[in-house]
């Protein structure tokens, strides 16, 4: 069976010696939808930007089963959509169509394909009408929805995103859901937000301290209040304060 | 909250609105170049490029005032030519006596001096007029087309997205200071060199967090494909329309600049 994604004993260490990833492993099938939880530091976003090979430890990276490498780069990023946490990072442009059309136009794509591509991309989040907007003037969740359509453009089978609903009220908080319910690639998505794990991914992995402490049904893993206590998270489902 | 300080771009459907970018661009460039080349007391040519600067304003729909008051900016820059005033031989006008040192001012040197202040605060006009009639992003894209030096551009380009985010950073900071800095009566608020050094540490706290967003910033082009070439779509055609009107801006500036000669 060939895996979408697949970390074999992944291991990474920043410059000064300060281990992110201790030995991760995880597979996950095409078309799955993933969640990625635990507290700050436990090394998600670390684990994110090895999907393309910003990032590179020891271990195997595999995508669609190929295995990440200094010769597949260009591939493999088109393949994995990586959306960062701050738009402001991710909408460098001076125009949200010059942004959503730079992942095509250096994937090497004619201009003719480019803009169709745009078009689509900035269809596929709503945003059809801001195609000649400077990001500066977008809304927080406006910016989010164009950075989606950034690597959407890239027609990616996979797609990691950095806590998507950070820092969104609840309008567009719900916005963005429904546009994630909607796509069809394989998702990795890194957050806080637990109820969006629960609405939204069958499957969730918990990562503490650089490891996956739990794998598995998401119902099932948000109901075991001791592991969630032990990891710094906590249930979507209301509980009283103690 | 939002920081607006460049956004001096004003909206608008005037002639000089839609002229291509790459002419506009140009044409400033050239009327810059002509206002600066023409000697000095060439009067009756500065009072052409006054008109020419009037007349583009007036075909934009720009309050004249606004963009002469805005222009004077460059004054305060000109002042480093206050020594041509002394330096230039011919009839003395006055002398000024600064204990040892005798300066005395010349008649050729007041003509340079003033020739001085009226040509750059006739060519900041031109700047003014082309970023008040260009959005940014248009401007960027027509120094790509015109093949300014790639890196440059990309400079520019990447400044002008972030510099709003960084300006937006450096009020949070010193929102995130005043808010802290209660008076609570004389004396308060610490000494002069306490002060520097809190304004110190928010600069370098400043350039810490644009040093870190300039590595998310250069991931998220690595993860989109960049390889160290940056790559942009073709620009549009000219149209007729602006050649036209290029070219007529350009006769102009010529018989001002033979006017000056």
């Amino acid at each position: 069976m060939e895996y979408a994604i697949e970390l074999e004993n992944v291991r990474f260490a920043y410059h000064d010696g300060r281990p992110a990833l201790r030995g991760v492993s995880l597979r996950i099938a095409p078309g799955e939808k993933v969640a990625l939880v635990g507290p700050n530091g436990a090394g998600k976003s670390t684990l994110l930007l090895h999907l393309n090979g910003i990032l590179a430890g020891q271990g195997r990276v595999r995508i669609l089963g190929q295995e990440v490498n200094g010769a597949n780069l260009g591939w493999i990023r088109a393949q994995v959509g990586l959306v960062f946490q701050d738009p402001d990072d991710q909408l460098f442009s001076p125009t949200v169509f010059e942004d959503v059309a730079f992942g095509p136009l250096h994937m090497g794509l004619p201009e003719a394909e480019v803009r169709e591509r745009v078009a689509w991309a900035l269809a596929q989040v709503g945003m059809d009408a801001f195609a000649d907007r400077i990001s500066h003037h977008l809304s927080q969740g406006e910016k989010k929805r164009v950075a989606i359509a950034t690597v959407l453009a890239m027609k990616p089978e996979v797609l990691a995103l950095d806590e998507p609903t950070a820092g969104l009220d609840p309008r567009a908080r719900r916005g963005l859901l429904r546009l994630l319910a909607r796509l069809p690639q394989t998702m990795l998505v890194a957050t806080h937000d637990m109820r969006l794990v629960a609405e939204l991914f069958p499957r969730t992995v918990v990562l503490d301290a650089g490891q996956v402490v739990a794998d598995g049904p998401t119902g099932h893993l948000l109901t075991d209040e001791a592991l969630l206590e032990a990891h710094g998270l906590e249930s979507p489902y209301l509980s009283p304060l103690p | 909250m939002h920081i607006h300080l460049l956004d001096q771009y004003h909206t608008g459907r005037s002639p000089v609105h839609r002229l291509d970018a790459r002419v506009k661009l140009l044409l400033t460039l050239a009327f810059i170049l002509v206002a600066s080349l023409t000697p000095a007391g060439a009067w009756p040519a500065y009072l052409g490029l006054a008109l020419l600067a009037l007349g583009v304003t007036l075909a934009a729909g720009l309050p004249p005032l606004l963009v002469q008051r805005r222009a004077l900016v460059a004054l305060p820059f000109a002042l480093a030519a206050l020594t041509v005033l002394f330096t230039t031989e011919g009839r003395p006008l006055f002398t000024l006596s600064l204990g040892a040192w005798h300066l005395t001012a010349s008649e050729p040197g007041l003509i340079r001096f003033l020739s001085i202040l009226l040509k750059s605060w006739l060519a900041i006009q031109a700047a003014i007029l082309l970023a008040a009639t260009t959005p940014f992003p248009t401007l960027v894209v027509a120094m790509r087309a015109l093949h300014f030096p790639r890196l440059l551009v990309a400079i520019i380009a990447f400044m002008g997205r972030y510099l709003f985010v960084l300006a937006d950073e450096a009020l949070r900071l010193h929102r995130a200071r005043e808010a802290r800095s209660a008076v609570i009566g004389p004396g308060s608020g610490g000494s002069i060199a306490w002060r520097a050094r809190v304004t110190g540490g928010m600069v370098g706290n400043l350039f810490l967090r644009s040093v870190e967003r300039s590595e998310r910033i250069y991931n998220a082009m690595l993860a989109r494909g960049y390889r160290g070439e940056l790559r942009t779509l073709s620009p549009p055609r000219l149209r007729p329309a602006d050649g036209v009107l290029g070219l007529l801006f350009v006769t102009l500036l010529a018989l001002i600049a033979l006017l000056g000669w």
